[in-house]
């Protein structure tokens, strides 16, 4: 069982990508590549609420602009999307005849690949200083990420001369290597890419959450003021942590950008970027295994709903939150691994019931005086 | 600078919108610790009802039609906070004490009014009613058998879910009959038309125009906005609301019914999102996604006001309104026609609707550097707990 | 006479006009016990505040070591050497008891620290030391939500401790703790003075007899009288504020 246990993650890893390419077709695959790519956005945002307890609704501007600095290269040295002066054709329909300057370092491949993940961070580190450096938490600082990503939102929507507008900067029809990016062939080796970037991205969040910096971050979470009068300065913790978030993000938007098609600005609606709170709430926030399920699952089931019945998916999504919030606050994965299963069969006396403590939900104030315990 | 002028009364109007909105927002905020992302769909709701009332009277015409608009108010106001109350007995009652899962739960709340909005037919409304009530039977029956069983809130569960399989039955069945399955509003933007007294002008001051709209709905937050001081500060419940506010578990000794006051409160904070949404009839385009682009906005004029203060969201909804729309516009360059080309680049640039909300936002954040806490900040040592 | 170690000097501070402290001064010097007593709302806690830098006084000055506090953030107030333990016994509810300590005795704060460094050998006998002292020893991998009141107060006691600061201030640390706990308690702090400078708020007359050291009176935001406890007790001032005004 121990064995099987250390085993797990890598019969995973062999399955997606070793079985999962050869039984699906490239429909399927593509998808759950799209997934994949979305559980490390999970990742980030568990790294941020569910250890740190920083609920942020603004992932999605470095969502947005992982996936926007892939997509400008793409655009930039694809023949065939190339206009007049040798710069993308939308610009045509505006007037522009030169190149706006942040499109320059987009040329190169290296710089790209450093930059996607590079601009998220800084502006993540950007932003979060700024907010953290105020005390702003809690609800707060849920409303100013928000108000965040409407900046940038807007911002992109309204700036066709610069990004091509509420458009958005389709790379499915750009190419790489001389390939369509959109053809079967590279979308497989971009599925391949996700599946081995997932598991580094939960390396890292490991690295980050366990050992004793993530138990700084738990003691944030729990009581940031108590924290501070132990000599520590709470700043850094969460710029670091927020950061790294953004990092994951942008890494997360620019593998799916190429794998969905196209980016636009509607990646950076608030609609996104709650949603992708709930991936993490759905799996269990607090775990690493749980925003991986929930990501996956959830838009699995997105999909599902949105192919037979689309006008059923927010009557669906909306039920989520609110099930996931009133009856599940542990996730699926913390449900299981808190008894929950246990209980369920217990109830129906299947199993023999266990006297275990009602589990505190981690937002609620402490527990009142006086719990006894009852190991000895 | 007339029309500098009437773009800052344009800009008054769409604060005073918000003002009545943010109203709502900061009472559900400030006195119950809920944030409510689906305060922007209780707009839409108030909207919806607006162009509900003005079909009912369309066909009477004349005088009884031109008196739609009040009825209208009040009806918006009635149909939103019982939609409210509802929402508090539900939902909301169950996560108090937990910011950050109302804000989730509230926004699946949202989430599913745009969609029942956009699809809403009869056989939908049939569907419904005939799920929660087979639902609340069974589930009754079955309480008074198995209440005690470790497994009831399983079965509860198994209960809901078979009865909302019975509810998806029943709008299948129904969706054939024609009639019954027609979406009522569908997912485009609906069509209010003001009434006649509205349009037009209603005179002039120093030569500038008073647009009969823009002037109503001035006149409107004024008055909801004294209603609601007097309500507080005066009557019966609002005194109980404060109460509650203060010292909950005290309140509960002396007798006041606390369970009541949150559904009241809650009650009156969307109730008067509702009355906000008849007022953005008379200002922009109506659909079901009317809420995104003011719940926003409602939450900054909270923050930037600072939470709890009236006077501060006044100020606040004013200046974030005025500001939108003289820089949207961009009539400070007919103001002032002879800015230096640079200046004038920089205006035009930020002359677009959603440029306006770029800076409007970005200049609270960065204000917010400065006062954390907003213009008006609570004071005492209640503040950091 | 030597120089204090802790000076407040005529500190006020007012909370929308409700003036918590008033010209409130204090002194202590190395290696004292002092106790401070007081009823509800003379400002027991805002002092405490105040030093910490929860709180910015209105007017006056707080001095460790010739080191102005006013201004300073919490956590640099509490690398200078001074740590403070709340009303409410506060500790990381969702971490393990050694976690608790360990956090609290770290001997760097900063994030690379932590990511990168494990903890010095020496830092980890002295928390294992602290368990057992504390009696935690067996509960070292509970949940530090799980434990009982009593036995929370003694880890934030304990992580106060772990901390190695020159000054403790301590708020109410016996509180709802059972008399057995109590008199433990207050053989720990008496063998932490000496060596530290420690501070007690407390209520609890039996524990403060025990303590065996000078009292301050707080009434109404300032300083009313200081002496032994038995002086103390004696005043009729004191009397006066415990009581209400002696019939005649």
């Amino acid at each position: 069982m121990k064995n099987f246990k250390r085993l797990l993650p890598w019969i995973l890893l062999a399955i997606a990508f070793f079985i999962l390419p050869a039984i699906l077709d490239d429909f399927r695959l593509n998808l759950f590549g799209r997934y994949f790519s979305l559980a490390i956005t999970a990742l980030a945002i568990d790294l941020i609420w569910g250890y740190t307890g920083l609920l942020s609704l603004g992932q999605g501007i470095f969502f947005s602009l992982g996936g926007y600095a892939v997509a400008m290269h793409l655009m930039l040295n694809t023949k065939s999307e190339a206009g007049g002066n040798g710069i993308p054709k939308f610009f045509e329909n505006y007037g522009v005849d030169q190149l706006p300057f942040f499109w320059q370092p987009f040329w190169s491949p290296m710089s790209t690949l450093i930059l996607l993940w590079l601009v998220p961070a800084v502006v993540a580190g950007l932003v979060g200083y700024l907010i953290f450096r105020n005390r702003i938490k809690g609800v707060y600082f849920s409303i100013i990420t928000q108000a965040a990503l409407m900046v940038f939102y807007h911002f992109f929507n309204g700036q066709q001369k610069l990004i091509n507008g509420t458009n958005g900067l389709k790379t499915s029809t750009t190419e790489i290597f001389g390939q369509l990016v959109g053809s079967p062939d590279l979308q497989g080796w971009f599925y391949r890419i996700t599946v081995l970037l997932l598991p580094l991205a939960f390396l890292a969040c490991r690295y980050f959450t366990s050992g004793r910096f993530g138990d700084a971050l738990i003691a944030i979470r729990d009581d940031e003021v108590r924290l501070r009068f132990t000599g520590f300065n709470t700043v850094p913790y969460k710029t670091i942590v927020f950061i790294v978030a953004g990092l994951l993000c942008g890494v997360s938007g620019a593998l799916y950008t190429v794998q969905s098609g196209i980016v636009s600005p509607q990646y950076m609606t608030i609609a996104m970027s709650i949603e992708m709170v709930i991936w993490v709430a759905v799996g269990g926030r607090g775990t690493l295994v749980g925003p991986i399920i929930g990501a996956v699952l959830v838009n699995y089931l997105r999909s599902l709903v949105s192919e037979a019945l689309p006008e059923m998916w927010l009557f669906v999504q909306g039920a989520l939150f609110i099930f996931v919030v009133v009856l599940m606050p542990d996730g699926i994965y913390g449900w299981f691994t808190k008894g929950g299963f246990t209980r369920l069969l217990a109830a129906f006396g299947l199993a023999p019931r266990t006297a275990t403590y009602p589990q505190l939900d981690l937002e609620v104030a402490p527990a009142s005086e006086g719990r006894v315990i009852s190991n000895d | 600078m007339e029309l500098f002028f009437s773009q800052i009364l344009d800009g008054v109007s769409i604060g005073s919108v918000l003002l009545v909105s943010a109203t709502g927002l900061a009472i559900v905020f400030g006195l119950m610790g809920v944030i409510n992302l689906a305060h922007g769909e209780f707009m839409m709701l108030g909207a919806y009802v607006t162009f509900v009332v003005q079909s009912i009277f369309k066909p009477m015409g004349g005088v009884l039609f031109e008196l739609y608009f009040p009825i209208a108010l009040v009806a918006a106001f009635v149909v939103t906070a019982l939609v409210g109350v509802l929402l508090e007995r539900t939902l909301i009652r169950q996560l108090y004490g937990r910011p950050l899962e109302t804000l989730l739960a509230t926004w699946g709340v949202s989430l599913i009014m745009v969609q029942l909005i956009r699809s809403v037919t009869t056989a939908m409304i049939a569907a419904i009613v005939a799920g929660v009530l087979l639902g609340l039977l069974a589930v009754r029956f079955l309480a008074a058998r198995f209440a005690e069983y470790p497994f009831f809130p399983y079965l509860r569960g198994v209960v809901w879910a078979a009865a909302l399989g019975v509810g998806l039955a029943i709008n299948g069945a129904l969706a054939s009959v024609r009639p019954l399955a027609s979406a009522w509003f569908g997912p485009r933007n609906i069509d209010v038309t003001a009434p006649k007294w509205l349009q037009g002008s209603w005179g002039k001051i120093a030569g500038i125009e008073l647009p009969g709209i823009r002037i109503f709905i001035i006149l409107l937050s004024v008055a909801l906005l004294l209603a609601m001081l007097w309500f507080l500060r005066k009557s019966v419940w609002g005194l109980r609301m404060r109460a509650v506010t203060q010292n909950r578990q005290m309140s509960n000794c002396l007798g006041i019914p606390t369970d009541r006051v949150d559904s009241i409160t809650f009650g009156i904070g969307s109730g008067l999102a509702g009355v906000a949404g008849v007022g953005i009839t008379l200002l922009g385009s109506v659909g079901p996604n009317l809420g995104a682009a003011y719940i926003v906005s409602c939450f900054m004029v909270i923050v930037l006001g600072g939470v709890g203060n009236l006077t501060g969201t006044v100020i606040a909804s004013l200046l974030l309104g005025i500001l939108q729309s003289v820089i949207g516009s961009g009539s400070i360059l007919i103001a002032f026609p002879d800015l230096p080309a640079s200046v004038k680049g920089v205006v035009e640039f930020f002359a677009t609707t959603s440029m306006s909300l770029v800076l409007v936002f970005t200049f609270i954040i960065a204000f917010l550097q400065f006062r954390p806490n907003g213009m008006f900040p609570q004071k005492g040592r209640s503040v950091e707990v | 006479m030597t120089t204090p170690l802790l000076e407040i000097d005529d500190v006020s501070v007012s909370f929308d006009g409700f003036f918590a402290l008033t010209d409130f001064s204090l002194r202590l010097m190395p290696g004292e016990l002092r106790s401070v007593i007081g009823p509800n709302g003379a400002g027991k806690t805002t002092f405490l505040d105040v030093i910490t830098g929860k709180v910015k006084p209105l007017k006056g000055s707080v001095t460790f070591r010739g080191e102005t506090l006013v201004g300073l953030s919490e956590h640099k107030i509490s690398q200078l050497g001074i740590g403070r333990k709340f009303q409410t016994p506060r500790v990381f509810e969702n971490l393990e008891v050694i976690r608790n300590l360990e956090l609290a005795a770290s001997p760097s704060k900063g994030p690379f620290a932590l990511l990168t460094q494990g903890i010095p050998s020496r830092v980890r006998d002295e928390v294992q030391r602290l368990l057992d002292y504390v009696g935690l020893g067996p509960y070292a991998k509970v949940q530090a939500g799980s434990l009982s009141h009593g036995q929370k107060q003694w880890l934030a006691i304990a992580m106060l401790v772990a901390q190695s600061p020159q000054v403790l201030l301590l708020d109410e640390p016996v509180a709802g703790l059972t008399d057995e706990e109590t008199v433990r308690t207050a053989e720990l702090i008496k063998s932490l003075a000496g060596d530290h400078t420690v501070l007690v708020i407390e209520h609890d007359m039996e524990f403060i007899r025990d303590l065996n050291a000078s009292v301050t009176v707080l009434h109404q935001g300032s300083v009313l009288t200081e002496g032994s406890l038995d002086e103390v007790q004696n005043d009729p001032r004191v009397i006066e504020v415990y009581l209400g005004q002696a019939e005649d």
